[in-house]
């Protein structure tokens, strides 16, 4: 890959851990960043105790999750308070778009398949992308493995049995050829199959009178519903000849599951049931046509089928069908002026539909364009990047023979500095500010019932200061990271009361958020440790009506869900061909709802992993990996989502034969 | 450098293993005891001891949670119910959809627990429960009580269809002893004892757009349902006036049909007349009818709040907006209400957002406001408590 330099100073965090060869090659197609993102991948990366994506990218800084447990139960990504659908999910450089409830549920990628996890905050501070990299306010970046032959093998491949608690059991297969020297092929397999049960305990104390704790109940139960059944296929071609290189992709998923429901009293079982069916194509080219002029060009079709059926006789009876349609196009472009100064334009089209067969249903459609002007300015030790993203968006539903048309246009900016002081690069300050907004979602306005056809956009504000440094003795690594922010959440989209009843809602743009967050990061290498530390603080204030500001009003409350504090490590040690992870998440306490009262109140969790691996060559040909990892080894007892119960203590092996 | 390092890792170990032992110490969610607040306002009666309030808690939330209003001390205490039972697991349950006093015994409805808390009426204590699937209002009689619940038997037919049905509960045994198949989704129930009828509102909520427009007509005897009297779309709440008249709201179906209250001849068993005034909620005092009122139409695509009086004996309209000093404005979403039989004074309390803690306003029979408390979530429904 020699048309792809590596600028080792602006990706410090890599050189942090091992990196073999085909990682340097992820490395090498990645395009320069001002401000490096949180990053797991690799050896750190496989060897976690994680089975999708959801689970490895609770471990960065700022990034809180909501989990309804198990090996089915949904899992969302909110990155410093904004919200989930204020984050992006790009698979290999493409997003994921869910027009429809605007979040992508991170539990469906699974981890398999993944070389590389990254989080930005604000945006990729790249000027090279596409339009959608700039229309974020923070964004989880997939990528995904790409074939490697060493020596003069042309095939590659590996197959992988995991079973484990919840009746959990995974398969998998990869198949990698070289067709021809610039050309390779790759296809991957992976079948998830699990009851989702797991056993659960709830309990309750008090103080008396005379101080006695005196437990009041107790009781435990097998969480049931969870169960899963999940295949995903991918295929993709990789290519590269004069300066251009491009790839191809079909991904195809298809789940039956169960949704466990809420524990309340006397009703601990439900029978609803989600059926998806999600396949996309997207295709890339990336062209230099010499130093200075570069273009990429990226096209995705998706279609996604969701089935969800509750049959409870107890309940209200739902069946009901989405299908969602996106195809997308885009071309960014970027011309170096002079060695200091490169600027990029880029332009995306999207369209996307939703059909469903629901009563009233709207049947919504979006058409987006979106323009993106950016320039990135060295100076010495000083770096500028600036862009500005124009936004086109053009709305159109029709239900109950009213047609509804929408027009948002908006122009959003976003700044970044870096100042490295040094020579060697390896202390920098970092600060960007960006404004950016998430469009209300096909559900939000049209879902039959609770949809609002005169939402605005809900709008973040955000402003970073942050420093690095890279300590390197020896062979002893070391980087550390601080990150201060504040970000204004305004106009957010919330639920609110609607009629004379409690099962009657609306979407409305009244929230404001006021968030004030800290990381401090700290990673280091020694020759057999090495270790990845990571602590959170946020203040996310509503401030949404200052009229309750009484002792249990909302005011100045923090918001459901965040904790004042958490944090994460991460430690791996091997010898020879050993390896042993410790893993460990803190979550310290929270309310569910901003009137931070003790009707509100969760304790904090935390949980500690352990896994154990074993690299084995057999003989020229065959390698062996065997893991077996030990979760929650203290059988903590939690929710992370008020009445959904996690799982305690759980285990899981696992065996991969590679060619 | 290379000292300085080694004291870095050593400070961070120390910090994440001491980060380790604080967590270690992660506690059991405590129970919460009740919390008093005193109101300043006492009235003396020789019968009426106070009323409970049942707040619903937002669905999934198992946060129903019941309140306790003394008349005589003017003290207002917010969650009375998990104290009095310290080892029910998960105490009232999710969502709390009506309270009623019948005889020494307390009888809270928990909608998404499927079942009826009996309590003891001066206590709270729990005596037992009456498992009813989707249970919605309930009415009694002699030594029956009758609740509807929209859980009946899935009637064979192209598209899924679930008829509504009332249980017979013997209140001795608490057993479900008979049950009677009614409309779709059925909501209020009343009870003519003197006319040996129990009547019950068919809303049809869950087949929009093709609601339910009839009240059922049970005899208490066979316990069969005799003949329905159309009235119109969604409704809702019932209750029957010294007159021999039922009065009967609708829901309305939130576009061109908006929600009202209408009246039923008990002599004739048809529909004559109807009164235009949005109901949420209603209270009968005598010949008052006292109705709070949140009403969203898709119009206007916002909710306009009414607090009225109707005069049941002449079907006219006292007034639309019973609050005098303007504390209306400081309600956000009108929800239940509650009527003082002797001092007139008025209950009105405020669901706010549903998530967050309500707010309950007493006024007096000025419509000015006395005082105001924070009760539990959506509070809701309210049974007075006679000594």
């Amino acid at each position: 890959m020699p048309v792809y330099s590596i600028d080792v100073a602006e990706n410090e965090q890599d050189t942090i851990f091992e990196r073999s060869i085909d990682e340097f090659r992820v490395v090498a197609m990645r395009q320069r960043e001002l401000v490096a993102p949180q990053r797991l991948s690799g050896q750190t990366l496989r060897q976690m105790n994680a089975l999708s994506v959801a689970d490895a990218v609770r471990y960065f800084a700022g990034v809180q999750i909501k989990d309804y447990g198990g090996v089915g139960g949904l899992k969302t990504v909110d990155v410093r308070s904004m919200g989930s659908n204020h984050l992006g999910v790009f698979y290999d450089g493409l997003q994921i778009g869910n027009a429809q409830n605007g979040t992508v549920d991170l539990g469906k990628f699974s981890l398999e398949n993944v070389e590389e996890v990254a989080v930005y905050n604000g945006q990729k501070s790249d000027i090279f992308q596409p339009a959608k990299d700039f229309g974020t306010s923070g964004s989880v970046y997939l990528q995904t493995r790409r074939p490697n032959f060493s020596g003069d093998k042309r095939i590659n491949a590996s197959a992988k049995v995991s079973c484990g608690s919840f009746d959990l059991r995974n398969g998998s297969l990869l198949l990698e050829t070289k067709i021809t020297d610039n050309i390779s092929y790759s296809a991957n397999a992976e079948y998830t199959d699990a009851s989702g049960k797991y056993k659960f305990r709830y309990r309750k104390r008090f103080t008396d009178a005379r101080g006695n704790t005196i437990v009041a109940w107790d009781t435990t139960g097998v969480r049931q519903n969870g169960e899963i059944d999940a295949l995903r296929l991918e295929n993709s071609i990789f290519g590269s000849s004069d300066g251009a290189v491009w790839h191809l992709k079909a991904y195809y998923y298809k789940s039956a599951r169960g949704l466990p429901r809420a524990i309340v009293r006397n009703v601990w079982t439900s029978s609803q049931r989600q059926y998806d069916r999600d396949f996309f194509v997207q295709g890339s080219l990336q062209k230099d046509f010499d130093e200075a002029i570069s273009t990429k060009l990226n096209a995705k079709y998706s279609y996604d089928y969701m089935h969800y059926i509750n049959p409870d006789t107890t309940l209200m009876y739902v069946d009901n069908t989405f299908r969602q349609y996106a195809v997308y196009a885009s071309t960014a472009n970027r011309l170096a002026v002079s060695d200091i100064f490169d600027i990029a334009f880029s332009a995306d089209f999207e369209r996307n539909w939703l059909k469903s067969d629901m009563a009233n249903f709207a049947l919504p459609k979006r058409t987006t364009l979106l323009a993106a002007l950016a320039a990135n300015l060295a100076l010495g030790n000083v770096a500028l990047q600036a862009s500005l993203l124009g936004n086109f968006i053009n709305d159109a539903a029709s239900a109950k023979e009213r047609k509804t048309e929408n027009k948002t246009r908006k122009l959003t900016p976003a700044i970044f500095v870096k100042y490295t002081p040094t020579e060697d690069k390896k202390l920098s300050f970092s600060a960007f500010c960006k404004r950016m907004f998430r469009m209300p979602t096909f559900n939000d306005l049209y879902y039959t019932d609770i949809g609002n056809i005169s939402l605005r956009p809900e709008y973040t504000t955000q402003f970073d200061l942050g420093v690095n440094e890279l300590i390197t003795r020896g062979a002893m690594q070391i980087s550390l990271a601080a990150d201060a922010y504040y970000i204004k959440v305004s106009d957010k989209i919330l639920a609110v009361p609607k009629g004379n009843s409690q099962y009657r809602w609306m979407m409305m743009n009244i929230g404001k958020v006021d968030i004030r967050g800290a990381e401090a990061r700290v990673g280091c290498k020694l020759p057999y440790v090495s270790c990845q530390l990571n602590y959170t603080y946020q203040r996310a204030h509503d401030v949404t009506d200052p009229t309750d500001n009484g002792q249990r009003g909302t005011y100045n409350g923090q918001i459901s869900y965040i904790p004042e504090h958490s944090g994460s490590a991460l430690v791996s040690a091997t010898w020879h061909d050993w390896a042993l992870n410790y893993s460990f998440i803190y979550v310290g306490e929270r309310y569910h709802v901003s009137a931070n009262i003790a009707e509100n109140y969760e304790p904090s969790w935390y949980t500690n992993d352990l896994s154990l691996h074993k690299h084995l060559i057999l003989n020229k040909i065959l390698k062996f990996d065997l893991s077996f990892e030990v979760n929650n080894i203290l059988d903590q007892q939690y929710d992370v989502v008020l009445n959904y119960p996690m799982p305690g203590r759980n285990y899981k092996g696992s065996v991969r034969i590679s060619y | 450098m290379e000292k300085r390092i080694h004291k870095l890792l050593l400070q961070w170990t120390l910090i994440s293993a001491m980060l380790f032992v604080v967590a270690a110490c992660r506690d059991d969610k405590e129970l919460l005891m009740p919390e008093t607040e005193d109101v300043d306002d006492i009235t003396e009666s020789r019968d009426l001891a106070g009323f409970y309030l049942l707040n619903e808690g937002n669905m999934g939330s198992n946060k129903a949670t019941l309140d306790y209003f003394d008349f005589a001390s003017g003290q207002y205490t917010r969650n009375i119910y998990a104290e009095a039972n310290q080892t029910v697991v998960q105490e009232l349950g999710d969502v709390g959809n009506d309270l009623n006093i019948y005889g020494s015994r307390l009888y809270a409805v928990i909608n998404c627990s499927n079942f009826v808390e009996v309590m003891d009426v001066h206590t709270a204590r729990h005596i037992g429960t009456i498992e009813v699937p989707n249970c919605r209002y309930m009415a009694f009689s002699g030594r029956y009580a009758y609740l509807t619940s929209y859980a009946g038997p899935v009637l064979i037919s192209t598209d899924y269809k679930q008829i509504g049905y009332v249980a017979k509960i013997d209140t001795a045994t608490l057993q479900v002893v008979a049950t009677c198949n009614v409309g779709f989704q059925p909501d209020g129930i009343a009870v003519d004892a003197d006319g040996g009828k129990i009547y019950v509102a068919n809303s049809g909520g869950y087949m929009v757009p093709n609601y339910e427009n009839t009240v059922s007509v049970i005899d208490i005897e066979t316990f069969t349902e005799e003949r329905r009297i159309e009235v119109v779309n969604n409704l809702h709440r019932l209750c029957i006036d010294s007159h021999k008249q039922l009065w009967v709201s609708s829901r309305g179906d939130y576009f061109e049909q908006p929600s009202r209250l209408y009246c039923v001849d008990l002599q004739t068993e048809s529909l004559c007349d109807s009164v235009d005034v949005a109901v949420g909620s209603f209270w009968l005092d005598g010949d008052s009818l006292y109705v709070c009122s949140n009403e969203f139409s898709y119009e206007t695509y916002d909710n306009t709040a009414s607090y009225a009086i109707v005069d049941v004996k002449h079907h006219t309209v006292v007034t639309r907006n019973f609050i005098t000093d303007g504390t209306d404005e400081r309600i956000q979403v009108p929800y239940g209400i509650c009527v003082n039989p002797l001092t007139k004074d008025i209950f009105v309390t405020d669901a706010r957002n549903y998530v967050s803690p309500g707010v309950l306003y007493c006024f007096d029979k000025y419509g000015k406001k006395k005082w105001s408390v924070s009760t539990g979530d959506i509070p809701a429904h309210f049974a007075l408590h006679y000594k």
